[in-house]
């Protein structure tokens, strides 16, 4: 123990956090996020297997749960998992608010995406049209891979 | 350290630590911001090409295959599998880092092991789903899925899908890789001599940043 003074500091550090440190928070930020993306599977999967009268609009609606869903998963792993929320402000402030520029980037450029779809779609018809043709549905899953035996699939 | 810091006094005039963290770990948290933006880009750049295009594949079509099971079509099945791993995993490495904080060398050891087979086995998922989807005829450049309405689909779905999966498959590589690295350490008794296990907090920062950047892959890719 020669180095007692240079690792003084961590050891404090190490010993502050200890108090903070919570096994049952732990587990059931677990359950919480299990239950979040179970959830979440439901919904998706309940949406495959309904029919509904204007699906495009359950669709949205459904996006935006989602959306609302990932972000209170993302909340839960940084703050609990990664330990956020028990450290001091400045640190918190440091990560979050540069992590703000998000909303921006998300907002420009998906509706930058939308733009350009619209722009496309009005000036050139013949993309229009031909994004609208049917391909006949074909399965070329299924046959190679019987025809494999033996092989992971 | 002091904990609160008297009103005239200040915070950053030097002597105090104002992030109340160990550098490295700080310097972890940067580092996870950029990666964060990283990512972000990707995910970003997929949104807007998706919301460009006409039509898209339907995931639920896509990814309903599960090994063994085979074609069972059960939709998300196997992907709900890989995020329960990759969850279980993350709670696991909380648990290594609170053993650390308790200097119990055994207990490191333990959590760290299983979240080291938890990356594995997340790793082995992303393997065989790649190879299913190779075998049913996609891969960059490649696209064998129809959009949802039935028209004709374009690479963009699976040239996205393959990289960003890949990109964050890629983290998990590196991140099974420190933990083993970490697991070596400690079996070493390098922390012990160190007296802490600080460094089991950073390599947990990266691997929940992981698990994290996966919740996002998740919705983006597979519920969308």
């Amino acid at each position: 123990m020669e180095n007692v003074h240079a690792t003084a500091a961590a050891h404090d550090h190490a010993h502050d956090e200890q108090h903070t440190f919570d096994k049952k928070a732990i587990w059931r930020t677990f359950r919480v996020l299990l239950y979040i993306t179970l959830f979440e599977l439901a919904l998706a999967i309940g949406y495959y297997e309904m029919t509904f009268s204007n699906p495009e609009l359950v669709k949205h609606i459904l996006n935006g749960v989602f959306v609302i869903l990932t972000l209170a998963k993302a909340f839960f792993i940084i703050a609990e998992f990664m330990h956020l929320r028990h450290e001091i402000r400045n640190l918190i402030m440091t990560i979050s608010i540069p992590a703000l520029l998000f909303l921006w980037f998300i907002t420009a450029f998906l509706w930058d995406g939308n733009s350009y779809k619209n722009l496309r779609n009005d000036y050139d018809r013949h993309h229009l049209e031909s994004s609208k043709e049917k391909v006949e549905v074909k399965e070329p899953a299924e046959k190679p891979e019987t025809q494999e035996p033996g092989k992971i699939h | 350290m002091s904990q609160a810091v008297p009103v005239n006094q200040n915070m950053w005039s030097g002597g105090k630590s104002p992030f109340k963290v160990e550098y490295g770990k700080l310097m972890m948290w940067y580092f996870l911001m950029s990666d964060a933006f990283t990512f972000g880009a990707f995910l970003i750049a997929y949104g807007t090409i998706r919301f460009s295009s006409n039509g898209w594949p339907d995931p639920n079509h896509v990814f309903r295959s599960f090994p063994v099971i085979g074609e069972m079509h059960i939709p998300l099945a196997f992907v709900s599998l890989m995020t329960f791993i990759l969850i279980m995993s993350s709670v696991t490495m909380v648990l290594a880092v609170g053993a650390g904080h308790e200097k119990n060398r055994k207990e490191v050891l333990k959590w760290l092991g299983w979240t080291i087979l938890g990356g594995a086995a997340f790793l082995g998922c992303q393997a065989w789903e790649w190879t299913h989807l190779y075998h049913e005829g996609a891969w960059w450049g490649r696209n064998p899925f129809p959009n949802l309405d039935g028209s004709m689909s374009s690479t963009n779905f699976t040239n996205f899908f393959f990289t960003i999966t890949g990109f964050h498959g890629f983290h998990v590589l590196s991140g099974v890789v420190i933990n083993i690295i970490m697991f070596i350490m400690t079996w070493k008794g390098v922390f012990d001599q160190r007296g802490h296990y600080l460094m089991i907090e950073k390599a947990g920062l990266y691997w929940h940043f992981v698990d994290l950047v996966w919740v996002f892959v998740f919705t983006c890719f597979y519920l969308f």
